[in-house]
């Protein structure tokens, strides 16, 4: 158990790292999404049922639905998405 | 310079890495929808802290079981009631965010901060 | 197609904004004399110096917010490196409320889960204000995102969404009754097991979205309307608002609250905390719900 906590937290940072430095905003959305997925697994092992529950539908599920309609909405999707590179 | 407690207190060093990651996202990145994922990387970071603290090896979930009412049974219910708070608030924030970020797209047809401060400055 | 040329357009820009100091404006080597070079105008050097400061700003900005990173992280792990160790049961942070908490909470509360329990019933005030902040967030984004719909949208309500998905919506015929039905056992178990008002309605929420997204607003709008959103937001807050305040009314007049317990583990028990969990089931899910419907067309 203590060596998967480990892999799961050293999977958070480079989440985090590659959230930070990936070109494509539909990419960093994408590893934010697997990163809300792993804490979630976190809770279950820090022994809190609850918020692994919210931060399973929450932050998985409502987030990413927010986030990938407001690309939608300023039509970032709209194309094969090489633009938004160069937008920071 | 450092205490001894350093590695047995691996979460928490997890959970303040995360903190600077999610905070130079923010500092460093001019578009805006980066910025708002920072921003939420932080207060994962924050939870995981919090949660960690109220963790004690060995114990339950604190839900009742087997008629066990003593405290030596359960983890700390405390983080989790704040944490739950916590996650759902960063959720509406993280939605008004995102609605503003929109209104900002419509007017000026960019994400970059930069270049929606020149125009704004161009515009007075 | 349209957006993105209006947004290469404003790259452009940008880009010709921030690279005004290169060779062919520079304005100290002069330039020879062609008949497009003289129509242009003369660089203006107070912006040449702008956007020098500019760049060096930025480089040192970026240096300076790098550095502050670290230092913030170096001192937060020096003070970590301090603490007392991780999962040991005499940390500072079990003290005495927690203890009394747990042994306490089932006689006091009857849940059997003890963080419902708090937050629904030591704490309850603070998850009426979590309640407000969503609401008022939802009002914020209506604010900022509700307009009226064009008449290509009132003739097409379809706009939006991919039309007749048949893989779509066959996988959302299988999920959305099992997930309602999951939503709904998370927040009436609330006081019981894992779960409560929060996690079942934004389960319940997310499973609204998934039916929307397959069958269109025209299904939707047949039971979920702005009128709807209203009725169904308003009334649970001020009911919570009304039941908590009763319980800490008599709670601190040390009179008798007549809400009876019940027997810890059964269905029907723990006094305000099951009606309150449903309350708040019903804001979370409606408010998840009207968040994707503005941020999708602006209206339900």
């Amino acid at each position: 158990m203590e060596v998967f906590k480990t892999i799961l937290l050293c999977f958070l940072v480079v989440c985090a790292v590659s959230v930070s430095l990936s070109k494509r905003l539909l990419t960093s959305i994408i590893i934010f999404m697997s990163y809300s997925t792993v804490m979630a697994v976190i809770w279950v092992i820090l022994r809190s049922p609850d918020l692994a529950i919210t931060e399973a539908a929450v932050g998985v599920g409502v987030t990413s639905i927010l986030f990938f309609l407001t690309l939608k909405k300023i039509h970032l999707l709209d194309e094969s998405g090489e633009k938004d590179e160069d937008q920071h | 310079m450092f205490g001894t407690n350093l590695l047995a207190n691996f979460e928490e060093v997890v959970a303040v890495i995360l903190f600077g990651i999610g905070f130079s996202t923010l500092l460093l990145h001019r578009n805006l929808i980066k910025k708002i994922i920072g921003l939420n990387i932080m207060d994962t970071a924050v939870y995981l802290f919090l949660a960690s603290m109220g963790y004690i090896e060995g114990r339950l979930s604190p839900i009742l079981q087997n008629g066990a009412t003593g405290q030596e049974a359960y983890i700390n219910p405390i983080p989790s009631g704040l944490v739950l708070t916590g996650i759902v608030v960063s959720v509406s924030v993280t939605a008004m965010m995102l609605a503003l970020t929109i209104r900002l797209y419509q007017r000026y047809h960019t994400l970059n901060l930069d270049e929606i401060y020149m125009f704004a400055q161009r515009e007075k | 197609m349209k957006a993105g040329k209006k947004m290469k357009i404003s790259i452009d820009r940008l880009r010709a904004w921030s690279e005004r100091d290169t060779d062919r404006d520079y304005p100290f080597i002069p330039a020879e004399k062609s008949p497009e070079k003289e129509k242009r105008e003369a660089p203006d050097p107070n912006r040449y110096k702008n956007a020098f400061e500019i760049r060096a700003f930025q480089k040192v900005y970026n240096v300076f917010s790098v550095v502050f990173c670290l230092t913030l992280i170096a001192v937060l792990l020096i003070t970590i490196s301090y603490l007392p160790r991780f999962g040991e049961a005499g940390n500072p942070a079990n003290n005495e409320v927690e203890q009394r908490y747990i042994e306490a909470g089932l006689e006091e509360t009857g849940a059997v889960n003890i963080v419902a329990g708090m937050i629904l019933d030591y704490r309850a005030f603070d998850t009426f204000g979590e309640s407000c902040v969503l609401f008022t967030a939802v009002t914020c984004v209506f604010i900022l995102l509700k307009k009226k719909p064009t008449d290509a949208e009132r003739e097409n309500d379809r706009l939006y969404e991919p039309k007749n998905d048949a893989i779509l919506q066959t996988a959302a015929a299988v999920v959305v009754p099992f997930g309602i039905l999951f939503g709904i056992y998370v927040i009436l178990n609330g006081h019981l097991s894992a779960g409560g008002g929060f996690s079942g309605g934004a389960v319940l929420g997310a499973c609204l979205v998934l039916y929307l997204l397959a069958f269109g607003f025209e299904k939707t709008e047949r039971f979920f309307t702005e009128r709807t959103f209203r009725f169904i937001t308003v009334i649970p807050l001020t009911f919570y608002c009304l039941a908590k305040s009763y319980s800490f009314f008599t709670g601190a007049n040390h009179l008798e609250s007549h809400i009876p317990l019940g027997t810890p583990g059964a269905i029907l028990s723990s006094g305000l905390i099951l009606p309150l969990n449903i309350c708040v089931g019903m804001v979370v899910a409606c408010t998840m719900y009207a968040f994707y419907c503005m941020f999708r067309k602006g209206s339900f």
